[in-house]
C-alpha cells in the first residue's frame, strides 16, 4: 500500500476535467455514511455543548444555567489537579515512546535475520486487548507476589511500590503506556525511513561519516515530519488514555492517578452529573485540539492529515 | 508496505571500494555494528515477549504455583483448568457470543457505509470530509457516551446489544472510511473510465470495477475495524447490562466482583485477547499497511 502519510500530502491536486462533471454525483456514495456520522458523531458533539450549559442530572429536572458549569470547573481543585496530572502523564507518555520508537524504527529499517518475526512481536502490545494486558500488568505490580519486584530484588535493586503509592503510580502507568504504544511510533517513523532517498547516505559514507552522524544529520531531519505526526498521535492518545488507567488503578490510590478522563467517567457515570461532565468534555476536547495544533504548527507544511 | 532496508548494505560496498586497504578494519567495525543491532532488537522486543510469556505462564499454572514466591516461571505440569474454569464459572461463552455479534455487526455496517463513502470522498477529493474523520478520532470516547447514553435510555434500548453496535460505529466507520479513501485514491482510474465510456452507471463502475480492485484495501479495513471494535472497553463498560457484556467488560468484572485468583484471571485475559493476537500474527502485513496509512487508531 503506497499511501503513507507523505502520500497524503502529494496526492494529485488537479483531477482530469472530464471527471469533474461526475463530482457532484459521486457525493451520493458518501450520503449513507454521512447520515451515520451525523447521528453517532456530530449529534453527540452538539448535544454535549447543549448539555454543558444546563444543570443536568440523570434523574431530575434540567435547568439552563449558562456558563455556571464552566465557571465551576475553573474553581474545582479536583479538576485542576486532574488537568495537571493529565499533562504530567501525557508529557512523559509522548517523549518516551517517541524516543524509543525512533530508535526501534532505525533498527527495524535495517535488514537482519528474523526481522519480520521480531517486528510482529514488537507490535503485539499495541494490538492486544487493553483490558487484558492491564489485568496482567496489575498482577505483575503486586508488591509482595508480583513478578516485577521479584526481578528487581533478584538483581539487587530495591522493590518498587508501583501503582500502590502516590509517588510511583503515574511513572508506572507511563511505563505501561510506553510499552503499549511505542510500536505505533515505530511504524509511522519506519514508514518515513523507508521512503528516504539513498544518495545522501552514500555521500556520507564516502565522506567518512559515523553511524551516529548519519542518523543525526541525515535520517532525523528527513523523517522529522513523520516524527511530528507520531508525536501528535501520541499526544491525542495519551490525553485520551482510559482503559489501562481505569483497570489498573481506577484513579487511585486516592486520586493520585485521576486524570481528566477518570474524573470525567466518575462525574458522568458515578455521580450522574451529566451537565457538569459535559462542560468537562468540552474543555477536555479544547485541550486536546490545542496541544495537537501546537505541535502541528512546528511542521505544518508536510502535514495535510 | 514493503520496507526498503538495504540502505546500509549498498554504502558498505561503496566504502570497501573507496578504501580497499581498510577492508579488514571495516569488517570488524561492521561486526560490532551488527552485534549492536541485534542487541538493540533484543532489548526492544524482550518486554513484549516476556510479558506475553508471563501471561501464558500465569494462565497455565495451578493457583498454588501462581502465588508462590519466588515465582514459578515454567508451569509443570501445565494445566488447562484455568481456561476451562473461565468458561464454566463465568458464563464467558455468552459474553464471547456478544462480542462476536457486536464486532461483526459493527464491522459489517462500517463496510457497508464506509466503503462507498471512501470511494465518494476519493473521487470528489473532498479533503474537508477527511478532516471530519480526523476530528472524530481526536474526540475522547466518553464525549460520545454521555449524549448517546441518554438517547438510548430515552429509547429504552439499554440492556440490548443495539447501543453497543451503534456506538462501535463511532470507531469502525472512521477507520474504514480513512483506509478506503487512501486505497481508492491509489487505484488507476483508467478501468473505471472505460466502463463509464461503455455506458456503465457510476454505481456499476463502483460495484463491478472499483470494489473488486480494492479488495486488499477492504481486507485491511475489515481487520483493523474488527480488532479495534473487539478491543473496545469504554463503550461496553457504560452501556452493557448484565447479559449484554462484551468480553473486555466481562474480564474486567472478573477482576472487580470476585475474589481474585490469578490463574483464572490471566486465563480470562488470554481468552479475550487471543483472537486479536492470532490475527496480528497472521495478518501482520495488512495491519501494518493500514496503521501507517494515516495512523488510524480508535
Amino acid at each position: 500500500m503506497s499511501t503513507t502519510l507523505s502520500g497524503m500530502a502529494t496526492r494529485p491536486l488537479a483531477a482530469p476535467r472530464r471527471r469533474r462533471n461526475y463530482a457532484r454525483r459521486y457525493w451520493m456514495f458518501a450520503v449513507p455514511a454521512a447520515l451515520v456520522v451525523a447521528a453517532v458523531i456530530i449529534f453527540p458533539w452538539f448535544f454535549t455543548l447543549f448539555m454543558s450549559v444546563h444543570e443536568w442530572k440523570v434523574s431530575g429536572n434540567v435547568y439552563y444555567v449558562g456558563l455556571t458549569n464552566y465557571m465551576h470547573l475553573l474553581r474545582d481543585q479536583r479538576f485542576l489537579w486532574a488537568v495537571a496530572r493529565t499533562l504530567y502523564f501525557t508529557t512523559a507518555s509522548v517523549i518516551l515512546p517517541v524516543v524509543i520508537g525512533i530508535w526501534a524504527a532505525v533498527c527495524f529499517a535495517r535488514k537482519f535475520r528474523l526481522r519480520g518475526a521480531a517486528r510482529t512481536l514488537f507490535i503485539l502490545p499495541m494490538m492486544a486487548t487493553p483490558v487484558a494486558i492491564a489485568l496482567v500488568w496489575t498482577m505483575m505490580f503486586h508488591p509482595q507476589l508480583g513478578v516485577l519486584n521479584y526481578l528487581l530484588t533478584s538483581v539487587g535493586l530495591p522493590p518498587s511500590s508501583w501503582v500502590y503509592s502516590a509517588d510511583t503510580v503515574i511513572p508506572t502507568l507511563v511505563m505501561v503506556e510506553t510499552w503499549q504504544w511505542t510500536p505505533l511510533v515505530m511504524l509511522i517513523v519506519l514508514g518515513g525511513i523507508s521512503s528516504l532517498p539513498i544518495d545522501p547516505y552514500e555521500a556520507a559514507v564516502i565522506d567518512g561519516a559515523t553511524a551516529w552522524q548519519m542518523f543525526r544529520y541525515i535520517t532525523l531531519p528527513l523523517v522529522w515530519p513523520f516524527v511530528v505526526v507520531a508525536g501528535v498521535m501520541r499526544i491525542i492518545d495519551a490525553l485520551k488514555a482510559f482503559d489501562t488507567i481505569f483497570v489498573i488503578t481506577n484513579g487511585g490510590p486516592g486520586t493520585a492517578s485521576e486524570t481528566i478522563n477518570m474524573l470525567l467517567y466518575q462525574t458522568a457515570f458515578g455521580y450522574y452529573d451529566l451537565g457538569y461532565a459535559s462542560a468537562m468534555v468540552v474543555v477536555f476536547f479544547a485541550l486536546i485540539m490545542l496541544l495537537s495544533l501546537i505541535l502541528l504548527r512546528t511542521r505544518q507544511q508536510e502535514l495535510t492529515l | 508496505m514493503e520496507v526498503r532496508g538495504e540502505r546500509d548494505t549498498k554504502p558498505a560496498i561503496t566504502r570497501e571500494l573507496a578504501h580497499p586497504v581498510g577492508a579488514h578494519r571495516y569488517r570488524v567495525r561492521r561486526w560490532i555494528n551488527d552485534a549492536g543491532l541485534y542487541a538493540s532488537v533484543l532489548i526492544l522486543v524482550s518486554p513484549s515477549i516476556l510479558f506475553f510469556l508471563w501471561m501464558l505462564s500465569l494462565s497455565l499454572k495451578t493457583e498454588a504455583d501462581n502465588i508462590a514466591y519466588p515465582p514459578v516461571f515454567i508451569p509443570h505440569p501445565p494445566t488447562l483448568a484455568n481456561i476451562i474454569d473461565v468458561f464454566a464459572k463465568n458464563d464467558f461463552l455468552s459474553y464471547t457470543i456478544n462480542s462476536v455479534i457486536v464486532s461483526f455487526s459493527a464491522t459489517g455496517l462500517a463496510l457497508l457505509f464506509g466503503v462507498p463513502a471512501g470511494y465518494g470522498i476519493a473521487k470528489t477529493q473532498a479533503t474537508k470530509a477527511a478532516v471530519l474523520i480526523l476530528v472524530a478520532r481526536v474526540t475522547p470516547g466518553l464525549s460520545y457516551l454521555i449524549p448517546l447514553f441518554l438517547m438510548f435510555q430515552w429509547l429504552g434500548m439499554l440492556g440490548t446489544l443495539g447501543p453497543l453496535i451503534i456506538t462501535h460505529l463511532v470507531i469502525t466507520v472512521p477507520i474504514v472510511v480513512w483506509v478506503m479513501i487512501g486505497y481508492f485514491e491509489g487505484l488507476p482510474v483508467a478501468l473505471e473510465e472505460s466502463a463509464l465510456v461503455d455506458g456503465a452507471t457510476i454505481w456499476q463502475a463502483f460495484r463491478y470495477v472499483a470494489v473488486p480492485l480494492a479488495r486488499p484495501g477492504i481486507m485491511v479495513a475489515t481487520i483493523l475495524s474488527f480488532i479495534f471494535s473487539w478491543n473496545n472497553f469504554i463503550f461496553g463498560v457504560v452501556l452493557a447490562g448484565r447479559t449484554t457484556r462484551t468480553l473486555p467488560v466481562a474480564v474486567y468484572n472478573v477482576l472487580t466482583f470476585e475474589q481474585i485468583s490469578w490463574g483464572p484471571l490471566a486465563a480470562a485475559a488470554l481468552v479475550v485477547t487471543a483472537p486479536v493476537l492470532v490475527l496480528t500474527l497472521f495478518m501482520q502485513k495488512e495491519i501494518v499497511a493500514g496503521l501507517t496509512a494515516g495512523g488510524v487508531k480508535a
